[in-house]
Order: C-alpha cells, then structure tokens, then sequence
C-alpha cells in the first residue's frame, strides 16, 4: 500500500514539476529577453552598482507598472563581467540565445568589452547600446551598423567640456596660449578623446598634454606634483572608479583649483566625490542627464517597485547620478524595442528587429514627459546614419553634499565632430574589409 | 631643484605606503616560509570591517572589533587551510593562499558591500609648504603621508624588536626556517602560526586604515597589493626593515621615473618601471636588500 501512495506521490509531483517547467517555457515564449552584462564586484563595482539598478529597477517598473512593453514581458539576467573584457564576452555568449527570441539588446557598460563585441556583434545579428561611452567612430552606422553610442560619445564629450572651458574664458578665441591636460585612465576608454582634444587644440591655439594613469589608479602622485609644476590652466578627467577619487584627492593635495578640473559624465558621480570629503567641493564633471529622484519616473519606481519590495538599490540612492543613467539607458532600449513592435508586431523581438527600432528611435518631448522622463533627459532622434541621436550634456558641480548645474545643455559641435567620425569610420572599414551600408536606402 | 626634491621626498612617502602593506607579507613569509598571496585582500577585508564596524559603535571599540576579527579570521585560516597542509610544499601553501585571497574578496563584499565607503579615523589631511628658505616656491608635502610615514616607522620597530628580542618572535624564525625541526624541538607550529597571522592581520588593518583613509574603503585597496611586490623583491621577503628600505627606492625611484623619464614613453610608466628595478637588484642580490641569503649543502 505505502508503495503504491509513494508511486502516485512522485507521480503527482512529476506531472506538476511538468507543468510548471511547461508554463515557464510557455511564459518565456512570451517575454522580451534582455541580458544585462553588469559588476557588482571587483575594483569597479562602486560605480558598476548603481547604474545596474537603475537599469533594472526600470524593467521591473515597465513589469510591475505596465505588465511589460505593449504586454510583452521583459526578462532579464545579470551576467558578472567584473569590467573584465574575457569575462564580459563569456556573459555575451552564454546570454546571447537566452530567451523566445534570443538577445534583444547588449549594453556592456565597459569601452573594453565594447570593443570586443563590436567584432562578433554583426555576426550575432545583436545591436549593442553603448550610451556616452565605446568607439566614437561608431557613430557612423554604416559601417558600425550594430553599435549605438546614444547620446554622446566620448568625441562628444570632450567637445562639450572644451565648449564650456570656452564659454567660461570668454570664447574659443581667448583659449589661445592657454594649458589644457588631459589625466586618462590608460585603456582604450581614456585615450578615446586623445584625437578630438588633439584637433582643437591645433585649431584654438592651446597647449594640450595628455597624462596617463595607469589601472587601477589608486597612485597618481608623480601625475599631480607634475600637475603642481605646470599649472594647467584647466585639467579634464577621463577616469573611471577608484582613479576618479584619487585624482580629486590628490588635486587637494596640490592644491589645483577643483573649479578648473573637469571630468568626463563617468568621472562624476557620487562614488567619484564622496571619499575624498571636503576636497571634492567645486569639482565639476558632465552629466547626460539630471540628478535626483524628483521626476514622475521616480515616484512611478517607488509605488510600482519599491512599494513591492522589488527594488533593486537602498531608496537613499535612488536618484544618483549612475543610478539615473542606468535608468535613462533602459527607458532607451525599451523605447527601442516599443518602436521595433510597431513594425513587427507585440511579441518577443530578435536583436535584427530590434536594431531597426534604435535607429528608427523618435523619442520627442512629449513622449518623454509621458513616460515621466520630463527634465531628465533630451530629446533623441536616430538614423541608419547616425547612431548616436543628440549630443547633449550639461555641467554640474559637487558642493560636498550634492550636485548642481552650472551651465545649460551644451550640444557637440557636429560640423566639427561628422568628418572625422567619417574618417576614422571610413579607415576601420578599410582595415576589417566591410564594405558600408547604404542608408539612404534602408527605411 | 626644488620640483626635483618634491618629488623625491613625495616618492619616499608613497613607498612609505606601500611598505605597509609590503610588511604584511614580510611578516608570513618570515614566520612561515610561505608567501600570502591574500595580503591585499586581507587589507580590504580589515578595513572594511572596520569601516562598517564605526557605523554602529565608537572608532576605538571598531578598532578593537575589528583586531578580533582579524584573530578570527586567522585562527580559521590555521584551522581549515593550513593546518591539513602542513608539511607541503610552499608552493601548495601559495596556492592555498590564492583561494584564501579570491574567497576573503568575495566573502568580505558579500558581508559588508561593495560600494565606496569613506573612512575619516582623524588623520590630517592639508598639505604644507616646507624648505621655503632653501627652494623657490618650497617643497609641498601632504600632511597625510607624514603621518602615515610615522605609522609605518613604528610598526616597523615594534616588529623587529618582536622578532629580534622576544622568544616568541625567535620562535616564529625557527618555524620559518624548517617545520618539522622546529616541531620537534616542542615549538607548537599551530600556535605559531596562529600568531603570525594575527599579526598580519594587525598590520593589514593598519594598511587598510591608512589606504582606506586615502582612497576611501573600497575593493581597490586590495590591489595595492600589487604595488607591495616590487618593494618585497628589492627589499627581500624575510626583512622587516627592508620592507621599509625597499618602499623607499621603489617610491622614489618611479616617481623620480615617471615626471623625468615617462614623458619620452608617453608617461604611465611607474608601475613597470617598479618592477623593472626590482628586476635589476633581483639580478645583483637574489635574496633582496636585507634578505637573508640562503646557502644549501648537497
């Protein structure tokens, strides 16, 4: 008898363990899968961590508010990277089939990784999001056809600092004679703007001198007694993690103006200012979006996610600045993928499709207040030709306890920035023989 | 002339900060014969307790707290690594080490998080002006890097009378010399290496507050580690004061290396330049500065 109740136990539990594996797979038949390529450890996990949930409270916002894009839910997993480029193509691979459509949209949040998956991206058919960072050349989408540096790049980037350097000395004509240094994180992310700062020095007449740091950047000393020695008359900060805090700690230590040092959008963030206390007053950095956590999109993220216990970060940091940019990148790539489903219809996407939604991305003014982005972000237009949309950023200045503007959007130069995108896009054509798209036949 | 000597003595000071962390190291592999590959680990796993630990109680009781996990986290290390290895091969007591460094890395994160944690134990921060009177401009020095010279200056002393002037530090000589003949003359080697690890510990929480009050608690302070190795190779890896001397040549020799002669490579130059320069004492003096020369009979 005991037997027989133990042959109809397992028999109960294996039709239920059937049915339950039945209905993930029927469920996952109808979600949007998303691989996230994050850090959460490792040297670089500080500011790894916030935008990883600020992307993904912003999922769980679409799920829980909206019962996902157009009713198709997104699925995502987190894939360790450590900001390691072998590790980061280990996540690419392993999560690139996951789900009913496979890949929709890779966002690797590292230059490194970037540049690895560049090669293998075309051949995936999986359109990489790399917004304000990655190749600046990748603008071109004719021949970058699956990268998308949203927003900005690092060319971009440079010429708006250097636009607001101008603004402050009175105009570019007054930047003649002046010393501009460039303290970069020795990789290929920190030599990025090399050429842009190159080009205008050449045509405003100022004295640029690149210093590099070498990973992970905990030792900066002979760079800023350097620094002390030369008195530049304002110095850019291209770092990232542990060197960004070093480089305003040690900038105290010599007593360079914090006023006149200027960081790239991932050199200022609340990770990068905080340890070095009072010495960080003054600093300034770019941003691509706002601070705070007092737009719609926020009060939505704390009834709809935090409310449930859902929430991916402490609520105090909610509103950080890589938080917000986590954020302001998955509203990108959802917004990407609702413009791909009026194409071809609300169903899990492939990464093919979903390309043809970034470079057809129209988000305007209204449909950012609509979806509670109102301030925070500005308006993006794309194209086969242009992946990168506006390039816009404002700069903000740390006080010791929070952010603010100091300056309105600054928009990159395009006539400055277009011919040598085209140029450096048309050498890296030549160099791994792809012969460029055609945009103005592509719809 | 003046820039010259800022940056010399600014790079006696950071080599000053390496040799904390350098000492840690010195220290196992003195008492032991086995080098700790998790030193820089231990650094980020002392300073983060302690860190954590100043949230919920005074700075002396974190302190405190913080010096018993340490023993802990050493009497666990003997009891679950080292003691089922005894009598094996240094290279296999390194290899434990790797899987001690990469498991106190995760598991330290794990109990007390990943993010920047800023780490303010009183330590003056201002930089001073000094020497006005002989060099235009004077020579700048931070207040920070003196204080941490004093630090490292007095740990280095209270080791070495530990090791010179004690039994228990003669003890700790005879273990790290042979295992087995050192058991059988009725040194307890599980005791022994209990202490020594403890020590490390200490030392590493003092590494991890002078860091940890430089860059901010975060898992970047395990990697000064790195910057420890040249200093180790030059200095040699049984000498308490050549961990000192060592940290001084590397400090100012890449210093010196990377303002003079960084610019002609397109600067980043330090770091291998330290190793570069370890690597050519290595190959005058194997054993290191103050190293002690081994001679074996066939």
């Amino acid at each position: 008898m005991r037997k027989h109740w133990r042959i109809a136990t397992l028999g109960v539990l294996g039709a239920a363990a059937m049915m339950v594996a039945g209905l993930g797979e029927a469920m996952a038949q109808n979600e949007q899968f998303m691989p996230r390529l994050t850090y959460r450890t490792g040297p670089y996990a500080p500011n790894g961590v916030p935008f990883a949930n600020g992307y993904a409270d912003y999922l769980n916002l679409i799920n829980e508010r909206d019962g996902g894009i157009n009713g198709v839910k997104v699925a995502f997993e987190e894939c360790e990277t450590g900001y390691d480029t072998a590790r980061g193509v280990e996540c690419y691979d392993r999560l690139k089939g996951k789900g009913a459509a496979g890949a929709a949209v890779v966002d690797p949040l590292s230059t490194g990784i970037t540049f690895a998956l560049t090669e293998k991206a075309p051949g995936d058919k999986i359109p990489l999001i790399t917004m304000g960072y990655g190749r600046s050349e990748s603008q071109d989408g004719s021949v970058f056809g699956w990268n998308f540096p949203l927003l900005g790049t690092y060319w971009a980037a440079a010429d708006i600092i250097m636009n607001y350097v101008a603004q402050k000395e009175g105009g570019y004509g007054k930047l003649k004679g002046k010393k501009i240094s460039l303290v970069y994180h020795d990789s290929p992310y920190g030599k990025e703007p090399i050429p842009l700062l190159e080009e205008l020095a050449k045509r405003h007449g100022f004295a640029f001198t690149a210093m590099p740091v070498t990973h992970p950047g905990v030792e900066q000393k002979a760079t800023w007694l350097q620094i002390r020695q030369n008195r530049p008359d304002y110095v850019l900060l291209w770092g990232w993690g542990v060197m960004n805090s070093t480089s305003i700690k040690e900038a105290a230590a010599v007593n360079y103006p914090r006023n006149k040092m200027i960081g790239v959008w991932w050199s200022g963030a609340e990770p990068d200012v905080t340890p070095a206390g009072d010495g960080s007053k003054g600093y300034l950095a770019a941003n691509l979006q706002a601070v705070g956590d007092q737009f719609s999109v926020h009060r939505d993220i704390y009834k709809s996610v935090y409310d449930k216990g859902k929430g991916a970060a402490k609520k105090e940091e909610v509103g950080q600045v890589l938080y917000n940019r986590g954020l302001v990148n998955a509203f990108l790539a959802t917004e990407a993928i609702r413009t791909a489903q009026a194409k071809f219809g609300n169903k899990p996407l492939n990464g093919e499709q979903v390309r043809w939604g970034i470079e057809h991305l129209d988000i305007t003014a209204a449909r950012i207040k609509e979806a509670g982005f109102e301030g925070l972000v500005y308006p993006i237009k794309l194209s086969c030709q242009d992946h990168m949309g506006s390039a816009r950023a404002r700069i903000q200045q740390w006080d010791g306890t929070k952010w603010s503007f100091v300056s309105d959007w600054i928009e990159a130069d395009r006539k400055l920035l277009d011919p040598m995108v085209a140029a450096a896009a048309k050498k890296y054509a030549e160099e791994k023989k792809i012969t460029p798209r055609d945009c103005s036949k592509e719809m | 002339m003046g820039f010259f000597f800022e940056v010399l003595f600014g790079g006696f000071l950071a080599g000053v900060l390496y040799a904390l962390v350098a000492l840690g190291f010195v220290l196992i592999f003195k008492a032991s014969g086995v080098f700790n590959f998790a030193q820089g680990a231990m650094v980020l796993f002392a300073a983060l307790s302690l860190v954590r630990l100043m949230e919920w109680m005074p700075i002396p009781i974190a302190m405190l707290a913080s010096v018993a996990i340490m023993i802990v986290f050493a009497l666990v290390v003997e009891r679950l690594v080292l003691r089922p290895l005894v009598n094996q091969e240094g290279i296999i007591l390194f290899m434990a080490t790797i899987g001690v460094s990469y498991f106190i890395d995760g598991f330290g994160q794990t109990v007390w998080g990943s993010d920047v944690y800023k780490l303010d134990v009183g330590l003056p921060n201002e930089p001073v002006i000094i020497l006005e009177s002989l060099f235009e401009g004077g020579i700048l020095v931070n207040q920070f890097d003196l204080v941490a010279a004093v630090i490292a200056g007095l740990l280095v002393t209270v080791l070495a009378i530990f090791f010179q002037k004690t039994r228990i530090g003669r003890a700790l000589r005879a273990v790290a010399d042979d295992h087995q003949a050192a058991q059988s003359v009725g040194i307890p080697l599980r005791d022994i290496w209990v202490i020594v690890w403890s020590t490390s510990g200490i030392v590493a929480l003092v590494a991890g507050i002078v860091w940890g009050s430089a860059l901010g608690v975060q898992f970047s302070i395990s990697l000064v580690a790195l910057k420890a190795l040249p200093v180790l190779i030059l200095g040699g890896f049984t000498s308490v004061p050549g961990a000192i001397v060592g940290g001084l040549i590397i400090g100012a020799g890449e210093k010196l290396a990377e303002v003079y002669i960084g610019p002609t490579f397109g600067g980043g130059i330090e770091n291998w330049f330290a190793y570069m320069l370890a690597l050519l004492f290595l190959l005058v003096r194997p054993q290191g500065l103050f190293g002690e020369r081994i001679i074996e009979r066939v």
